[in-house]
């Protein structure tokens, strides 16, 4: 027997309306800035292409930003992603059981730092350590690279690069230590009884069968190393040059919104800011989609652990 | 087994444990010289003056106002982003088994990634334009933005955590269907309270959504609509200034900031052990 009771369905309701505003606001982003960016919109593939961005001139182009956040993000997962599994592996696999606990609690502090905090100690204590020190040496052993040619300016695209890859370390390696641990022990056992060492067993039937929570891990991490704003921008020098060189200075899409803010006396100029906003969403939400989709599926398939 | 073999799976578990180390290095640098630096520069004038002029061989001058600014925007998106948040959640854990509630624990999980400064420009443009000024009113709705996808993640993780049973035998008793819900809440609050104090500490560290809709301003606060100082903006601003004081006062506030966010992390996590959830 069903019976209606006013109570069950407003609370229903109550809540219902409460968690529609997660679609609303979805929807408010794309449609907010797709709107806000009506008059760079319509100029079309231009604004990937064009190199200058000139609110004087009325002509805007975010090619060198474009360049600049894809360089660094790579480095950041060329970087971070090796020691992010080699962290997530240590914890999930080989780490005695005294030092787990501790060493992924260290590793969750790392991602509570603020990102304002890493720009100011990147800006005043690894920019200047990299630049004088560590990169001559790259210089002088590497420099028949082109990626790795003089001059060293004193903000770099790679130096911008290495702070994103610190901050994507937590998220990269929390979620695939857990994917990690998902892994049945029957796989394990499978290895060793074949006399895998324990390397061997960890590369062999560990890695590969959580290869696509370790990708959906990556793809959150590029989500982030993509987006970041205020580390990059006080590392990396806000030149919007495509130098081809990892030691010139450079200019990401955020760094540039967050650089011109408050300066556009322009709709033009607000609405170059607000589609470079755009293209950052529109990154950010299909790697992030991407990633929880398959977190979502490997969830499903077997009750794993719980990510957000 | 052939040495080789030996030899390669020693160097597999040391360079596992190098990662290890080479994560930890930059968390061990950041709090050294954030406390060696910032330990300094704290004094009672910290706290309750107003920025000073910039100079080489000026002293005095404080940033009273940014850590009462941070205080009131943290306050009020807390105000506007927990209920809204909570309740998401328990709609996503308690009656979300269905297309729709997967799809708004989806889309949920995706705006926790979203870039903070696109909530910035969003706010920007959705508030700063159309009132023509930047004002608290924006960068706390800003915060909220980014608060609520992390408490309603949170919220239905913890709610998940309670056991089935406890549902079964409300319903069984004829309790009523919210009167179930609100136990089951009852039941998870430490969880949903860890969720909340994280979600509160990480919008506490953001900058890029408040430049955009706060602004700043060097005295106190002045009402919903004017602009106010906040922490982080006087770390970026003063950091990459040059002048000594300044310098000097952005590792205090630094300081400052992190003593806050580290506390509230550390306390949420120690005090919570089992199934953690990720922000």
């Amino acid at each position: 027997m069903k019976t209606k009771n006013l109570a069950d369905d407003s609370f229903k309701i109550i809540v219902f309306v409460f968690s529609f505003s997660i679609i609303a606001m979805t929807l408010i982003f794309f449609y907010e800035l797709w709107t806000g960016s009506y008059y760079t919109l319509k100029e079309g593939l231009s604004f990937f292409t064009i190199s200058r961005f000139d609110p004087v001139g009325n002509v805007y182009g975010v090619y060198p930003e474009i360049y600049g956040s894809v360089v660094t993000s790579a480095i950041a997962l060329l970087i971070g992603v090796p020691i992010s599994l080699g962290v997530a592996i240590f914890l999930a696999e080989l780490s005695p059981g005294p030092l787990r606990s501790p060493i992924s609690f260290i590793v969750e502090l790392l991602a509570a730092v603020p990102s304002v905090i890493y720009g100011f100690w990147a800006l005043l204590i690894l920019s200047p350590l990299l630049s004088y020190k560590v990169y001559p040496v790259i210089l002088k052993y590497l420099g028949f690279l082109p990626i790795f040619r003089g001059p060293i300016s004193g903000a770099t695209l790679l130096t911008a690069g290495v702070v994103l890859a610190v901050m994507i370390i937590p998220i990269v390696s929390a979620v695939s230590k857990d994917c990690l641990l998902a892994v049945p022990d029957s796989q394990r056992e499978a290895a060793y009884a074949l006399g895998a060492t324990r390397s061997e067993a960890i590369r062999i039937s560990v890695l590969s069968y959580a290869k696509s929570g370790i990708l959906a891990s990556i793809f959150l991490g590029l989500g982030r190393a993509f987006g970041e704003t205020i580390a990059v921008a006080m590392v990396i020098g806000n030149s919007p040059y495509v130098s081809g060189s990892l030691f010139s200075q450079g200019a990401t899409l955020a760094s540039l919104i967050l650089n011109d803010f408050g300066d556009s006396f322009s709709p033009q100029f607000t609405s170059a800011l607000v589609e470079a906003g755009l293209i950052l969403l529109c990154v950010v939400f299909l790697t992030n989609v991407v990633a929880r989709y398959m977190i979502g599926r490997l969830a499903r398939n077997r009750e794993a652990a719980s990510y957000i | 087994m052939k040495f080789s073999r030996y030899i390669a799976d020693k160097v597999f578990i040391w360079l596992s444990f190098v990662c290890v180390i080479a994560a930890m290095v930059p968390l061990a640098s950041i709090l050294y010289y954030v406390t060696v630096n910032g330990i300094s520069a704290i004094n009672w004038d910290f706290f309750t003056q107003l920025p000073p002029p910039p100079g080489f061989q000026v002293s005095g001058g404080g940033l009273g106002n940014a850590i009462q600014g941070t205080l009131i925007l943290v306050g009020l998106a807390a105000a506007i982003g927990i209920p809204i948040g909570v309740f998401s959640g328990v709609y996503i854990s308690e009656y979300g088994n269905n297309f729709y509630g997967r799809t708004v624990r989806l889309l949920g999980d995706v705006l926790v990634g979203n870039p903070s400064i696109v909530v910035g420009v969003l706010l920007y443009v959705l508030i700063v334009i159309p009132e023509h000024g930047f004002s608290v009113k924006a960068g706390s709705v800003a915060l909220a933005v980014m608060m609520i996808p992390i408490i309603s993640a949170t919220t239905s993780e913890a709610l998940k955590l309670v056991p089935n049973s406890i549902r079964e035998a409300s319903v069984a008793l004829g309790v009523k269907r919210w009167r179930t819900v609100l136990l089951v809440v009852n039941n998870a609050k430490t969880g949903i309270a860890t969720g909340v104090l994280l979600a509160t500490a990480r919008v506490m560290g953001e900058t890029a959504p408040l430049i955009y809709t706060v602004a700043v301003n060097n005295f106190w606060y002045s009402g919903l609509s004017a602009p106010v100082g906040y922490l982080t903006y006087y770390i970026w601003n003063y950091a990459t200034s040059g002048f000594q004081n300044w310098t000097s006062l952005a590792w205090g506030a630094a300081f400052i900031l992190i003593v806050m966010i580290l506390v509230i992390n550390i306390a949420v996590r120690t005090l919570t052990r089992g199934r953690q959830v990720r922000v």
